[in-house]
């Protein structure tokens, strides 16, 4: 027998109070927790561990944004209004016009380059869902200073980034409400994992012996593109 | 005359000999846009075993190293749950453990290397791969804790840095093996590895193990963040793009002899060695060639074999000095055969960024010398 009753597991209470478990914990074990703890598995009904999250901290913690809007706070912002948002707040890294500055990413332009040799993927040539440039923008940005924009800046602030990218005219003003209204141009460009591709043992046993007709002959070297980093 | 060492207490954290001091992660600077927000590489080309060492592990912040004080972390579960939890660390700690040796790699390792050889080091094709072992919870009793709903499919891991990383990850997978790590190879994590806490997703692309975990919300569908729509989803020739591709398939490289590591001693009793891994189970066997492909011979893995690990494989030969195109090729316990960059490239195009699993050839010149290139 435990010497240590009490952090035995009372059984699972779906009314579990806010911060009450471990009192309540006793309150079981003094009354019929004894019989609970010789029979039936040690721990199957849960540990007895942690507390009950407030709602206003699950409140304050839970700002993920779904494609369906779930989780979109009131609030609102036009295209125009972003535009001097972006600004100020964007524009050092991403450039003026979304074109992105250094190696910083592009957010504008790109329709009609998923096919070619240099693909440009922007929330207008790529992005399938508009909530993830609300969630992003509000999650992640700016660059340093994340989490300090206000709800309707980042409405207003993702509708300008709509209207760069052609999708939404400058006077559109973004919602909770007008948010299913805009269609994002690459909405249909993904499908599932279809892997496996390539071969499998069900296929073929791999090749030990002369599995190429002749002498192998070098057809690429990475010193002619040589990009290898300087040692010191 | 022998001149007496350092005292016991000389050095109370032991760092590696000063003759090593080369043995470190390394970045390409011109690949990302500034440090905060970059990725560098573990030198796989020193190293030998199963293991990596806990500051060798390469690193990919989105928003840099966040520092957080353990006694302050928390972890909220919330979402659909009976009732939603919080837990401090100690709490955490008083869940049963478990013990369990994985490999973690980026999704865009060898990433570079779809258009061609670029990169001269094992060390940057392949660097974005590390292996330790994990202490940590089952997932599954912090869900359970919490009370999963019947409705529930996914959760959303989220981190406490900056950019408060988040990934949709299948309930099916968080119930079946990930594990909400605190430690590494013995000790606590590193701060470039989540300290205090870490999400653990065995053979899935290294994205979703969420850093500082502070928080997992549980829902009936995915939520279509920015690292698994705009990031981490895998665009094809016709410009459609793959997406919720997270198992990382067999692979496998020679770390000796690479580019950065050429043969020194001339002709005679050589060993070859490198690492192989599939995210789908244990590497069965490694195939080497020293014909660029046209004949192979069976390696030797030792050091242990264990699902979605690193396995060490060696193959010991008498070099007799002439130019060798050196190839390896692992297959995986799931019948998964690595395949040729020419194979991946047929399929997939050269867009995709992610997921190159290609067999990696490494030219080793008379003189011993070795270059990355490709083969006919």
């Amino acid at each position: 027998m435990s010497r240590f009753p009490d952090i035995r597991t009372p059984p699972r209470a779906k009314t579990r109070g806010l911060g009450g478990r471990r009192a309540f914990s006793r309150l079981v074990l003094s009354a019929s927790g004894i019989l609970a703890l010789l029979a039936g598995p040690a721990h199957a009904e849960g540990y007895g561990l942690g507390r009950a999250a407030l709602p206003e901290e699950v409140a304050a913690w839970d700002i993920d944004i779904r494609p369906d809007g779930a989780g979109l706070p009131p609030g609102s912002g036009t295209a125009v209004e972003g535009e001097e948002l972006y600004t100020d707040n964007c524009a050092y890294c991403h450039g003026d016009f979304g074109e992105g500055i250094d190696r910083w990413p592009v957010l504008a332009g790109g329709q009609g380059t998923l096919t070619g040799e240099r693909p440009v993927k922007t929330v207008g040539s790529y992005w399938p869902y508009l909530s993830t440039v609300w969630d992003y923008v509000h999650r992640a940005m700016p660059f340093g200073a994340a989490q300090t924009l206000e709800d309707d800046e980042v409405y207003a602030i993702t509708a300008y980034l709509l209207y760069m990218n052609d999708v939404v005219e400058d006077d559109f003003e973004l919602s909770r409400e007008s948010f299913p209204q805009v269609a994002m141009p690459n909405a249909g460009g993904f499908f599932e994992d279809t892997r496996p591709d390539t071969p499998t043992l069900t296929q073929a046993e791999p090749c030990m012996r002369d599995c190429k007709p002749g002498p192998v002959e070098i057809v690429m070297r990475a010193r002619v593109l040589d990009v290898t980093p300087e040692e010191e | 005359m022998q001149d007496l060492g350092d005292g016991v207490d000389a050095r109370p954290y032991g760092m590696p000999s000063g003759h090593e001091a080369h043995v470190v992660r390394r970045d390409v600077p011109w690949l990302t846009a500034d440090p905060v927000s970059s990725v560098n590489f573990t030198p796989l080309h020193e190293l030998d075993g199963i293991i990596t060492p806990n500051g060798l592990c390469f690193e990919r912040h989105h928003a840099g190293v966040a520092e957080v004080d353990p006694a302050r972390h928390r972890l909220m579960i919330n979402g659909l749950v009976d009732t939603p939890l919080v837990f401090t660390m100690e709490d955490i700690k008083r869940f049963p453990r478990e013990n369990r040796l994985y490999f973690l790699e980026c999704a865009a390792n060898s990433g570079m290397e779809w258009r061609g050889a670029q990169l001269n080091g094992c060390q940057f094709t392949h660097g974005m791969v590390h292996c330790v072992m994990y202490t940590g919870v089952p997932l599954r009793h912090l869900l359970n804790e919490a009370g999963v709903r019947t409705n529930a499919r996914w959760i959303m891991p989220e981190g406490a840095d900056a950019s408060a990383m988040t990934r949709s990850i299948p309930l099916k997978k968080a119930m079946d093996d990930c594990l909400v790590a605190f430690a590494m190879n013995g000790e606590a994590l590193r701060p470039e590895q989540g300290y205090p806490l870490r999400i653990v997703v065995p053979g899935w692309e290294g994205n979703m193990w969420v850093k500082w975990l502070r928080r997992i919300e549980v829902g009936d569908a995915p939520w279509h963040h920015r690292e698994e729509t705009s990031k981490y989803t895998d665009l094809m020739e016709n410009g459609k793009a793959r997406r919720f591709t997270w198992e990382m398939d067999v692979k496998s490289v020679i770390t000796n002899p690479s580019p950065q590591a050429p043969i020194t001693h001339g002709k005679g009793h050589t060993v070859l060695t490198g690492l192989a891994w599939s995210g789908r189970g244990t590497v069965e066997r490694v195939d080497v060639s020293l014909d660029g492909g046209r004949n192979w011979r069976p390696a030797r893995i030792d050091g242990g074999s264990h699902p979605m690990a690193l396995h060490r494989f060696y193959h010991e030969f008498d070099w007799d000095g002439s130019p060798l195109l050196l190839q390896s090729r692992a297959v995986d316990s799931d019948g998964h055969v690595q395949p040729t960059k020419k194979a991946l490239r047929a399929v997939r195009g050269e867009n995709s960024i992610y997921h190159n699993n290609g067999i990696q050839t490494w030219h080793v010149r008379a003189g011993g010398e070795v270059e990355n290139v490709e083969v006919s």
